[in-house]
């Protein structure tokens, strides 16, 4: 039987080593295939540690983590890669390797995994690259990038073989307002084009809103992007907010905002450190 | 009188605690090698890494090796031409120059300068990546950093040290000659005979398993420190500077019981 879930945290427990306190207390939450979510919460709640855990780079202390249906929480290296080939990641930063040039980097996964030949590496490199906006950077190194720049060519990385899940942290942190949109539009561009599972981890509202408010289309050979302001009418994405390592909201955008939950009211004003509205 | 020696709670916990992470360090690093090691025995196996980095290694710490090689071979033939002159062994020095420079120096000084050079950029390279979290990208890639980044170098460094070594020897043994020949007036016959004729089968034994030894010691420490970088930019600095003085400590405490082992089991 095919998965419904893409994620599911069962009671999760996770602390870092040296660590006596746990940076994720009992967090539970289910997201479903297709879906968007976006994690908020202010800095050190616990939202990355969530997204190294779906990757398996970090194993919980206890609980049951599964990705696509597979029980990943205690798996090792070898039999988490094939989970691995079904999701993408963009770290904060971009985290691109500085000895290589922009298209080594994108099609990192596909030179080491799928041995394309030099041709098929440079058309499909050419056209991921041409999907974030980048095409004339091929044969760049990362330090020539700006750090929007970094983050678009992680992305491409993160959807070069074609994953069903794609997580991304901290996507816009650090970035101008226009730039962070830009990331943001390929966010949705991905979720509603290539039909991707996403997870957003952000402390940044306005890009978490964009996200979920925003919808694009193919229209007469061209992208067509339009949003919508009734918040009602959002049902395919959830928003999971955060407290020193415990969920404590998880719904709709239109319960977050009706939401009287005081760490969940003081965020939406920008009260709480790392929040930026 | 005998001391009063009082063990507080807290003296133990301490120590305990230094013994808990002493013992978990040497697990994690006994694991690094041991899965690098195993990673050689099936693929994907990265070749074009090995070479990259017994280019890195060899040729890239060629010219100090050299120079630390001529400049102990010629320092050994000066400082000893004194004492040997003293019996009138003065002929001997090339042996005793072959001999140290085969056995002891040319292991040891060798292993310390790349550990200088080659270690030290190791342990901030990959550190570098741990921080800017390019390892966690390249595992979230489906790509295993021990054996794209630790194995290659591994069989780099077990490779070419020996090679630095040979080449140190010889270098060491014409510095040795330049300042027999030219300041202590020996008959070049005399030198090469002299130092040639010292060595034995069990002389190049020692001075080639010495050098295999450092080169892992050298490579692992390196990538240890690195991996296991933690704290940022200071995070990295510390961890280059730890891996100089960790892989430089068990080089010359390694070259103590190699030497114990060798002249027991193998020399007659």
């Amino acid at each position: 039987m095919m998965p419904t879930l893409a994620i599911s945290f069962q009671n999760v427990f996770y602390a870092y080593p040296g660590n006596e306190d746990y940076t994720l207390k009992d967090v539970s939450f289910d997201i479903a295939l297709g879906g968007t979510v976006i994690i908020l919460g202010g800095s050190g709640s616990g939202k990355s540690t969530i997204l190294k855990l779906v990757l398996g780079l970090i194993k919980p202390e206890s609980g049951v983590i599964e990705v696509g249906g597979v029980d990943i929480s205690r798996l090792g290296e070898s039999a988490l890669m094939p989970v691995r080939s079904g999701i993408g990641m963009v770290f904060q930063e971009g985290a691109l390797f500085d000895s290589l040039s922009v298209a080594e980097n994108v099609g990192f996964r596909l030179r080491e995994h799928d041995k394309l030949d030099e041709e098929e590496f440079e058309e499909r490199v050419s056209r991921l690259l041409g999907f974030v906006g980048l095409g004339d950077f091929y044969d760049r190194t990362p330090s020539d990038l700006s750090g929007g720049q970094r983050r678009r060519v992680s992305v491409a990385r993160a959807m070069a073989h074609s994953p069903g899940l794609i997580l991304y942290d901290e996507p816009t942190t650090g970035l101008d307002p226009i730039t962070g949109s830009t990331i943001c539009d390929l966010i949705v561009k991905l979720r509603d084009l290539e039909g991707v599972t996403s997870v957003l981890v952000t402390h940044q509202l306005r890009d978490a809103f964009q996200v979920v408010q925003t919808f694009v289309m193919r229209k007469n050979g061209g992208l067509v992007y339009s949003r919508i302001e009734d918040v009602e009418l959002l049902v395919g994405s959830e928003f999971i907010v955060l407290k020193e390592g415990r969920i404590v909201f998880s719904g709709r955008q239109t319960e977050l905002f009706r939401s009287d939950e005081p760490y969940v009211r003081k965020f939406l004003d920008g009260q709480i450190p790392g929040s930026v509205n | 009188m005998v001391a009063n020696i009082c063990y507080s709670p807290l003296v133990l916990g301490v120590t305990g605690n230094w013994v808990k992470e002493r013992l978990a360090a040497l697990q994690a690093f006994s694991k690094l090698s041991f899965d690098a090691f195993a990673s050689l025995f099936s693929k994907p196996r990265y070749w074009r890494e090995t070479l990259e980095q017994m280019d890195s290694i060899g040729v890239g710490s060629l010219t100090i090796v050299t120079l630390t090689g001529l400049f102990t071979g010629m320092v050994l033939t000066v400082q000893s031409s004194a004492t040997l002159d003293a019996f009138g062994a003065r002929p001997y020095v090339g042996r005793m120059v072959s001999l140290s420079m085969l056995r002891e120096l040319g292991p040891v000084l060798t292993a310390l300068m790349v550990s200088g050079r080659v270690g030290s950029g190791m342990a901030a390279e990959l550190g570098s990546m741990v921080v800017t979290q390019q390892i966690d990208a390249l595992r979230s890639l489906g790509t295993d950093p021990i054996r794209k980044l630790v194995a290659p170098r591994m069989i780099a460094g077990i490779i070419m040290l020996p090679v630095l070594t040979v080449l140190s020897n010889a270098v060491g043994m014409v510095g040795g000659f330049l300042v027999a020949r030219f300041t202590l007036r020996l008959a070049p016959s005399l030198y090469w005979h002299s130092a040639l004729d010292a060595i034995k089968l069990h002389d190049l034994f020692m001075g080639l398993v010495k050098p295999l030894v450092f080169g892992y010691i050298i490579v692992a420490v390196g990538c240890y420190q690195g991996l296991t970088t933690t704290g940022g930019t200071r995070g990295v600095g510390e961890s280059t500077t730890q891996s100089v003085v960790v892989a430089s400590v068990l080089i010359l405490s390694t070259d103590y019981f190699l030497n114990l082992l060798i002249l027991r089991f193998v020399y007659p």
